[in-house]
């Protein structure tokens, strides 16, 4: 199969937030700013990789019964192995995000490409899928965390960009869904 | 799907547990190598909060001390210059939050007035209660050089003499919660050793 195709799908056509709409926890949870949608899709990224990866090494050795407890337990190790690496190396990163790291094992985008597509091909072609869905992902939560933030503090990546008070709803939950309900009809508007 | 395993009770058995223990080495493994940086970024952290609400010191003495208002304890950091004690940090916390916990680090000099303060841990809203933050706005600011003897620790809708962050009086009752709460502790356990 088309490498390229793999990959650009997780981008755009079968985009994880956009089109897929999977994993809206962490999506609505994490985006207040830019850097902090940016860092929970990069660790996403990290999990969906590695555990697309084993997933697809290991797909004929588990039996069918049980594949979905034995494709969490694969996935949590990995989500905690995140955890505690950003916890001991980027402590500022952790402290933002540390209530949602754990959340990533009950991110359906995970358990969604393991089962979906590890485990149906082939070690490459899967580690490219989680490569595509992960940046797919990062790219959403980036942009949506990136919006959220110029309208609810002025500030894009925590640099200043509009003086004094906005929108402050757009930093808080109710903002989420009004941002990312406009994000997901332009992004139909473009793939239609 | 050929050389699939079938799906029979030993197979599953035998699976689960192989994965489970695979996973469960790399985890002890992992965790061995990341406790020391946890512990030091943990440590540090608690330190460059000490440093910034008490004035310059050479050694610090750490104690824990029963709270003045519950059964709870506090975390004393005494600092030293020499013999002579040049102010007291004390880890305090309060649970009115609007997010729930708030922590502070607060830095009292000897003569019981407040020398800085610095927010541990907070989940208050953001762009609202987080403005509590010095690295967010300078509203902490007021409670520099004050001394709680004559500065009331209320905030003034509560008749005391604290501004609350606008569009934040719950967080903001929290934050002097939680600066009383060091400051009577403080009161209480200065004579003391």
């Amino acid at each position: 199969m088309n490498q390229w195709k793999n990959f650009s799908k997780g981008l755009f056509k079968e985009n994880p937030t956009l089109v897929l709409l999977l994993g809206m926890c962490p999506t609505l949870g994490v985006t207040t700013s830019a850097i902090n949608g940016m860092g929970m899709g990069l660790a996403t990224t990290f999990v969906l990789v590695m555990s697309n990866l084993v997933v697809s090494l290991v797909k004929n050795l588990i039996p069918d019964k049980v594949r979905i407890p034995a494709f969490i337990v694969i996935i949590a190790s990995f989500v905690t192995v995140v955890e505690l690496v950003m916890q001991g190396f980027m402590p500022a990163l952790f402290e933002q995000l540390g209530l949602f790291i754990p959340l990533i094992v009950v991110n359906c985008i995970v358990l969604g490409r393991a089962e979906a597509f590890a485990s149906k091909n082939g070690v490459f072609s899967s580690i490219i899928d989680g490569l595509g869905m992960g940046f797919g992902f990062t790219l959403s939560l980036t942009l949506l965390g990136a919006v959220r933030e110029l309208l609810g503090s002025g500030a894009v990546f925590s640099v200043k960009v509009i003086q004094g008070d906005l929108m402050l709803v757009f930093v808080l939950a109710p903002g989420a869904f009004l941002a990312l309900g406009y994000m997901i009809a332009i992004a139909r508007k473009f793939n239609n | 799907m050929a050389g699939k395993r079938e799906s029979n009770f030993i197979n599953m058995v035998s699976t689960l547990l192989v994965v489970s223990v695979v996973s469960a080495m790399a985890l002890g493994s992992v965790y061995n190598m990341t406790k020391g940086p946890i512990e030091l970024a943990k440590q540090k952290k608690t330190e460059a909060a000490i440093k910034m609400v008490v004035p310059a010191f050479e050694r610090i003495e750490t104690v824990k001390v029963k709270s003045a208002l519950e059964a709870d304890s506090l975390v004393f950091n005494r600092a030293y210059v020499g013999d002579s004690l040049v102010g007291v940090a004390v880890n305090t916390f309060t649970k009115k939050g609007f997010g729930g916990e708030i922590k502070l680090m607060a830095g009292f000099l000897p003569d019981g007035s407040i020398y800085d303060i610095s927010v541990l841990e907070h989940k208050e809203t953001p762009g609202l209660g987080d403005k509590m933050q010095a690295s967010k706005s300078d509203w902490a600011q007021q409670f520099k050089g004050k001394n709680p003897a004559n500065f009331s620790l209320k905030v003034k809708k509560d008749g005391g003499d604290v501004d609350a962050i606008t569009a934040a009086t719950i967080s903001s009752r929290a934050y002097v919660d939680a600066v009383q709460r060091a400051y009577e502790t403080y009161l209480q356990n200065k004579g003391g050793n």
